[in-house]
């Protein structure tokens, strides 16, 4: 963001694709493409699954996968012909020396036996004559740079010892070492969090600009590489809709689909689903729950690692109430143990004014029939060998009060309210795309009334359009029916479009919860301030949509000590800052708040 | 129907199903008729060269090769298909209650069934028959435990894998029993490698039934298998080589069925082909 971007209009132009047309069998999956990137600047090539994104990306380096070929048109990379099947010679020399790759799973494309070492000198070997300490000398320099510490170290140790967003700054600083003219960087931080995301992406920047690299990022979230873009470029189903000027296109996007982008991108105004008053329906206190690793031959218990520790929350009836942090926290955790997937170790969760737990195995299983839940992946979800309407079906099973034809007529309407159609009861999940399945998951779970659905980060496997899709169909839902709703998610604008109220969760603690609009206007606990500032948006302003820096009110964090949850032994207290606004403060500051 | 078309029309699916039910055919009307009765011996027409009487002579003690080998072909073919029933069974009732249920008896059937792996199945064939006799009943008992394991096991891994679908999660939020579960949202989902194992099963059985009778433990004589009389046929091979030749080729013809079919069945129910669930696809 902080990097000059006074690239001259007619700056050289480093690559150009023309009239691209790239084939797997008879179906083009590109078509037509035109493309230039200049040197230095950073193109972003956004579109959803399937656009076709990742195989031009794939196409420069000649790495189709198979049968996919490159039917028409030319690559040129400087004055250099190097469309795929005509020259393997040229592109092989150009491969890691002047165009380097990273891919979206660092793990699957580093060596897995290799050390980290030897994986970054082996490239210089081959493009490079520095004898072996320069390499050496230049590998911990590169290392130093995507700010890692002790790189001494690193290199004598494996990938898998490594976090994902360790892995991918590795990646970068392997491919950056040999300063190539272009880097392709196709979906890198997808995998990642949204605070490592931010982190990866932004030293990927730096480094690239610094060393006058042109970048290609590819992505499927317009929000994210709106940051870095110097121009951005639209694919929609192999056809590129649309590029130019990344402000351009952001605030006076052309075609339809990018609008639609857009749109999807900013989820329009928030408003979040209230609850009702009086008792809560769901209450949680100090729950923990606890993994042990298996020890030796699986017989005596290993290392516990502490999950969740003490987390309380409550919903009220028909409340959307948002559960969020990154990938470990424990959010997860939470909604698995009030479903009875995961056993607890400590804390009572009570239901409608009953403690789950301490109920007769026929009440329970009763009681529990007014929870229902909706998982992340509409993939493995849905049973690949029943038809949707048995599936939809099968969510009345312990409904004893109905007849068969009640039943069907009960699954036909909800296949409507969920917005497929009454055909769709006969086909196989594997006929469905992925929002259409999650709709099918959603209908499974509302069929039997609940007054609670536990979401388990329902849209995050889903295209950016899908998303706002799937998230108007569930509050729109909630109006027809009325349940409440623990929303599970690490995005936190998707929750501030839904939940009322929300918990933000560290390493299985709890660091702070208030109401969604206090929680943004006024976060108090630095992890939710990092939360915030790693997650980016857009947002509609007077000229268009601009994409909006977090404005974070003055940092008090040297005033109060928070609690910090990468130390959890330290004794630390939930204080309430202000009414209903909670946050985690270290144990001896409890007072001075 | 669609899905016996695109079995049907690889090559090595075709030519494996058409070797399969010619081996089948043959088994099946050597049940029930033959041009000779194998078993009768003519000693005045012994190592008759192959001709109008007897298309594929006849054998030291006169008897016609064809009728032996027809009935042979039933006796390896219904030893076979009676050998797979225990272990797809039982294995399956094994490996399913070991991998959904896990715990102590998971870890115990495991433990068992690695030491059974650790010795070839005809070695633990071998032993077996000597101690329940070499006839008929003592090769299907003997062989049904020696591939026990390998369905267990597959079984196993399947039911493992499957029950880390969100489905299953989803029908236990359903309040659906565990029994229920099993039924009907996992074991269907493991049919598909259960299904091609069976298949590849059935051709390692019917070598090693013949490798038992070669061996003289397999169905005592003068009851023909294809296995001895390849092994009768061997005292005479250097003077008269189609009286071994015959049998083997019988042999290969039904396993190269079977181990064509069977690759054909797995690349169309691969879990990596689409047709079953796994995270691959996604």
């Amino acid at each position: 963001m902080t990097q000059s971007r006074n690239i001259s209009s007619d700056g050289d132009v480093l690559l150009a694709v023309e009239n691209l047309e790239i084939s797997f069998g008879h179906a083009a999956v590109v078509k037509g493409v035109n493309l230039t990137v200049k040197q230095g600047e950073v193109l972003a090539l956004v579109g959803e699954s399937g656009s076709g994104k990742s195989m031009i990306g794939r196409s420069i380096l000649g790495l189709l996968p198979e049968p996919g070929r490159v039917t028409q048109g030319h690559i040129r990379f400087g004055s250099e012909e190097i469309t795929s099947p005509t020259s393997p010679e040229a592109l092989r020399k150009l491969r890691g020396r002047s165009i380097g790759l990273i891919f979206q799973e660092p793990l699957s494309s580093l060596n897995p036996t290799m050390r980290i070492g030897e994986q970054m000198f082996e490239a210089m070997r081959l493009h490079t004559d520095l004898s072996e300490s320069q390499i050496r000398e230049r590998a911990l320099d590169m290392l130093r740079q995507v700010r890692l510490d002790r790189p001494e170290t690193l290199l004598n140790h494996y990938p898998h010892e490594f976090s994902g967003g360790m892995r991918q700054r590795i990646m970068i600083a392997s491919v950056m070492m040999l300063q190539p003219k272009l880097l392709i960087a196709d979906e890198p931080t997808t995998a990642l969090d949204a605070v490592v995301q931010r982190e990866v992406l932004d030293i990927m920047e730096e480094l690239a600009r610094a060393n006058g690299t042109a970048v290609i990022l590819i992505s499927h979230d317009l929000a994210v590489v709106a940051r870095y873009a110097d121009r951005i470029a639209v694919m929609e189903q192999g056809v590129l809709v649309e590029s130019g000027v990344t402000q351009k296109v952001l605030t006076r996007p052309q075609h339809p689909y990018t609008q639609r982008l857009l749109e999807a991108a900013q989820l329009g105004v928030p408003a979040p689903v209230a609850g009702r008053e009086g008792e809560p329906l769901l209450k949680i206190e100090n729950l923990s729950v606890d993994f042990t690793e298996k020890g030796w031959l699986g017989l005596v218990g290993g290392k516990v690692h502490h999950a969740v520790r003490d987390v309380s929350l409550t919903v009220a009836p028909g409340e959307f109430v948002g559960l969020v942090g990154k990938s470990g926290s424990g959010k997860s955790t939470i909604g698995r143990a009030v479903c009875g997937l995961t056993p607890s170790v400590g804390g009572r969760v009570t239901f409608d004014g009953r403690e789950l737990g301490s109920l007769s195995s026929a009440e329970e299983r009763k009681l529990r029939q007014r929870i229902r839940v909706v998982f992340q992946d509409p993939f493995s979800s849905l049973n690949p060998r029943m038809r949707i309407g048995r599936i939809i079906r099968e969510g009345l099973r312990h409904d004893t009060s109905l007849s068969r034809a009640e039943r069907q007529r009960a699954v036909e309407e909800m296949l409507e309210a969920v917005g497929l159609t009454r055909e769709m009861a006969n086909r196989f999940p594997h006929a469905l795309s992925g929002g259409q399945r999650q709709r099918v998951a959603i209908a499974r779970a509302l069929i039997a009334k609940p007054d609670l659905i536990i979401a388990d980060e329902p849209v995050s496997a889903l295209d950016v359009t899908i998303q706002a899709q799937i998230l108007s169909l569930l509050k729109r839902l909630q109006a027809e029916f009325g349940f409440a709703c623990l929303f599970v998610s690490h995005d936190l604008h998707i929750v501030e479009q839904l939940c009322a109220r929300l918990y933000v969760l560290h390493n299985g603690r709890l660091m702070e919860s208030a109401a969604t609009p206090d929680l943004f206007a006024a976060p108090r606990h630095p992890y939710t301030r990092l939360l915030l500032s790693a997650s980016p948006r857009l947002q509609q302003s007077e000229d268009g949509v601009m994409l909006a820096e977090t404005e974070l009110p003055q940092d008090d964090s040297d005033v109060t000590d928070y609690y910090d949850a990468t130390r959890p032994d330290d004794p630390y207290h939930l204080v309430e800052a202000k009414a209903g606004h909670i946050v985690a403060v270290r144990a001896r500051e409890a007072t001075s708040l | 129907m669609t899905f016996l078309f695109r079995l049907l029309g690889k090559p090595n699916g075709l030519i494996g199903a058409v070797m399969l039910v010619l081996v089948l055919f043959t088994a099946f009307l050597g049940a029930v008729w033959t041009p000779y009765d194998p078993l009768k011996s003519d000693l005045l027409n012994r190592f008759a060269e192959p001709g109008m009487a007897h298309p594929f002579g006849t054998d030291m003690f006169g008897r016609d090769v064809l009728s032996r080998l027809m009935r042979g072909a039933w006796v390896s073919v219904s030893i076979g298909l009676s050998t797979l029933i225990l272990p797809v069974i039982l294995g399956t009732l094994l490996g399913a209650a070991a991998g959904y249920f896990r715990g102590w008896f998971d870890r115990l059937l495991i433990m068992i069934l690695d030491a059974l792996m650790a010795f070839p199945g005809l070695l633990i064939a071998l032993g077996l028959m000597a101690v329940i006799g070499a006839n008929r009943f003592g090769v299907i008992m003997a062989l049904s435990v020696a591939y026990l394991p390998a369905v267990t096991r597959v079984v196993r891994g399947s039911v493992l894998s499957i029950s880390q679908n969100e489905f299953v999660e989803a029908s236990t939020v359903m309040g659906n029993s565990r029994l229920y579960t099993l039924l009907i949202h996992i074991l269907p989902n493991c049919l598909a490698p259960l299904i091609v194992l069976t298949t590849m099963m059935f051709g390692w059985v019917l070598l090693a039934e013949s490798a038992l009778s070669f061996l003289g433990l397999g169905v005592p004589p003068p009851e023909p298998s294809w296995g001895n009389i390849l092994s009768e046929a061997k005292a005479h091979l250097m003077r008269y080589p189609l009286l071994g030749l015959l049998p083997g080729v019988c042999i290969s013809i039904a396993l190269l069925g079977v181990n064509l079919l069977g690759d054909a069945l797995r690349d169309e129910l691969d879990p990596k082909s689409g047709a079953a669930p796994s995270k691959e696809t996604i």
